[in-house]
């Protein structure tokens, strides 16, 4: 309860509470965009493709300022974002390999550039290796300036072309038939992953990344049906990813912030996986349930009413019927009964009004109407 | 009469024609998907463009709209270049071409089709709603409206995709095979809108798959193997020979015609 309360009062909790939080924001807008893209990968790629922007950025300006590495970053990821459509659409390398290619490539040139770095005569090289996996602790005001600022925009301009991009995402055909400016709008779009990018770089590092664009929409679009509403609870779900993962880490001594952001993030989309009333696994199960218990009760109420019209409906007749014990009748009748579909009679059961009802709907239902062939 | 393939003077003055096409060519990785296409689009009528698989039909739309590269070609819309008269252009493309499971309802995709009037920063509003409903309602799937489109139906997602292109109230109109695999009530509604739009002077090119249907549903034909075979009036371009150009000599029935010379005279189906 004391960790609750020192998000306000501790400054580095704070700001790395703060940090995370709006990461998990942004990531989770813009992730949202490139999961119905198919382009989580490219996230990825934007991700890696940063590690040799913030080397070079050091190295060509000796600066170790946050704004100019991760503006360095964000160059590379959409250099990297840029090569990898030229690759595309000039060779006949498929799109996954290409992808992969490019992150590996430019990962590996920034590690190479690292210990190139590392092993340099400059004093105040070290430390730019936090970027791999982030270092949320070294998270200053300034930084969470930086990150308002980059996320703001980034936030600001997904509002103004909202619709833009959502056509863009559900049917870029028809946008471009519309005339909207379609290739524009989607450099436009990975952009903004760019700046989400940077945004996340200090708290998760390059490798972990794409889970901050990936998990919080894919857990969004367990809960709801309206892009809307799943960009919404992305930023939410990743925003609460965010400062959980602070809250988590500060209470222990050693725990990374950064990789427990991601798996609070995960254990958010495990549990949404399972629970989430709209898509969750547990939910679709007892939907099924309840679905094929409602078709074996109509089917059984059918049987009910055709025996019912040759001799009375009892549990001998009905077992009779259907090859089954008495005892297993005994207990569909019953299911019947308390269905409100069945009641005694004087010579074993009858329909009700409503089980009479019902039976007519089914009956219905089931004749293949010639003219209206509609389908519900 | 039906268009040699090097046509002389078009029946009427292209300036005004809803399409019109000169050499157009498209070529993919060397292989041509058309080849020298012209076209001359007849305002105010149901127009098909059939051929076998591969012929370059949704090609030939795809390059007209500009989706697809060209390596030759002049394309004229009402006389005017694509980007001067795309507002004047609605097109519905294959069902194949988007992910159902995307998270919008019926109503939204509906809208989309309002995107290019409202302009940038203009939120759909209440006016944009009330004309995405009267477009699903022109096509029969007012109560669906709130529906996500994933729980629907293959035919129910082909009107829908219709209804997004009646709300820009275009005057020329493309479809990509929206008669493929589509139940009884969507062929009805899309039958029905077409006729209403031909009745409001709008002029539809549409990618036909079924050749058993073309001479009852549409007035123009234009047959179609890379390179545009015959092009003209419904009667005229549906012959044997023509038939038998396009598809190879693969179509059975058309030989039995050949003894027919009466223009009314219906293909039998294969028995």
């Amino acid at each position: 309860m004391s960790e609750l309360l020192s998000i306000f009062t501790d400054y580095t909790l704070r700001n790395v509470a703060l940090g995370s939080g709006i990461l998990g924001v942004v990531g989770g807008v813009l992730g949202t965009f490139a999961v119905l893209r198919r382009q989580s990968m490219l996230g990825d790629v934007l991700a890696h493709a940063a590690l040799p922007g913030i080397c070079l950025a050091f190295i060509l300006s000796g600066s170790k300022a946050p704004l100019v590495l991760l503006l360095g970053g964000g160059l590379a990821g959409w250099l990297a974002a840029w090569l990898v459509l030229f690759v595309l659409r000039h060779s006949r390398l498929p799109e996954d390999s290409a992808l992969g290619v490019m992150l590996s490539s430019f990962f590996a040139f920034g590690v190479a550039l690292l210990t190139f770095i590392q092993h340099g005569n400059n004093a105040s090289q070290a430390g730019l290796d936090r970027f791999i996996f982030g270092q949320a602790a070294t998270i200053v005001a300034s930084d969470v300036l930086n990150f308002g600022v980059l996320g703001g925009i980034a936030l600001l301009c997904v509002g103004l072309f909202y619709k833009e991009f959502k056509l863009l995402s559900f049917d870029p055909a028809y946008a471009h038939s519309l005339g909207l400016p379609v290739q524009g709008l989607s450099t436009l779009l990975t952009s903004l992953t760019v700046l989400a990018v940077m945004v996340g770089l200090q708290t998760v590092g390059v490798v972990l990344m794409a889970a901050m664009l990936i998990a919080p929409a894919a857990v969004a679009r367990q809960w709801t049906d309206r892009l809307g509403s799943m960009i919404g609870l992305s930023a939410l779900f990743g925003a609460l990813a965010g400062v959980s993962g602070a809250l988590i880490s500060a209470s222990r001594e050693n725990l990374p912030t950064g990789p427990l952001v991601v798996l609070t993030m995960s254990a958010i989309l495990l549990i949404s996986l399972f629970f989430a009333p709209l898509r969750g696994l547990v939910w679709d199960w007892v939907r099924t349930r309840q679905n094929r218990r409602r078709v074996r009760l109509e089917r059984l109420l059918l049987e009910a009413q055709m025996l019912h019209q040759h001799q009375p409906l009892t549990p001998q007749a009905l077992a009779l019927h259907r090859h089954e014990s008495q005892s297993a009748a005994q207990q569909h009748l019953e299911e019947l009964r308390s269905r409100g579909w069945l009641e005694p009679g004087q010579q074993g059961f009858r329909l009700t009004p409503a089980g009479q009802q019902k039976a007519q709907e089914l009956e219905q239902a089931m004749r293949v109407l010639p003219k209206s062939a509609e389908d519900r | 009469m039906t268009t040699p393939l090097r046509p002389t003077l078009p029946q009427e003055p292209e300036a005004l024609s809803p399409l019109h096409v000169r050499d157009l060519t498209v070529v993919y990785r060397e292989k041509p998907a058309l080849w020298d296409v012209d076209l001359e689009i007849p305002a105010g009528q149901l127009c098909a463009i059939v051929g076998p698989n591969g012929a370059g039909k949704s090609t030939l739309i795809k390059a007209v709209l500009g989706l697809v590269p060209t390596a030759s070609g002049q394309v004229r819309f009402f006389g005017q270049s694509l980007a001067q008269a795309r507002k004047r252009i609605g097109y519905v493309p294959q069902r194949g071409s988007v992910d159902w499971d995307f998270p919008t309802s019926v109503l939204d995709v509906v809208m989309m089709g309002l995107y290019g009037k409202l302009g940038w920063f203009k939120r759909p509003g209440p006016r944009e709603r009330e004309a995405a409903l009267r477009c699903l309602e022109q096509v029969s799937l007012l109560e669906y409206a709130h529906r996500q489109i994933s729980q629907l139906s293959g035919g129910q997602q082909q009107r829908v995709f219709l209804a997004r292109a009646l709300a820009q109230d275009a005057d020329l109109y493309f479809m990509d095979e929206p008669f493929a695999g589509v139940d009884a009530v969507t062929e009805e509604a899309i039958l029905r809108v077409l006729h209403e739009l031909k009745g409001h002077g709008k002029t539809v090119v549409i990618v036909h798959h079924d050749l058993e249907t073309v001479r009852d549903y549409f007035d123009h034909l234009t047959l179609l193997n890379v390179q545009v075979i015959a092009s003209g009036p419904i009667d005229e371009t549906f012959t044997p020979e023509n038939l038998k150009r396009t598809y190879g000599g693969r179509m059975r029935w058309g030989e039995g015609e050949k003894a027919k010379e009466t223009p009314e005279a219906r293909p039998q189906p294969p028995s």
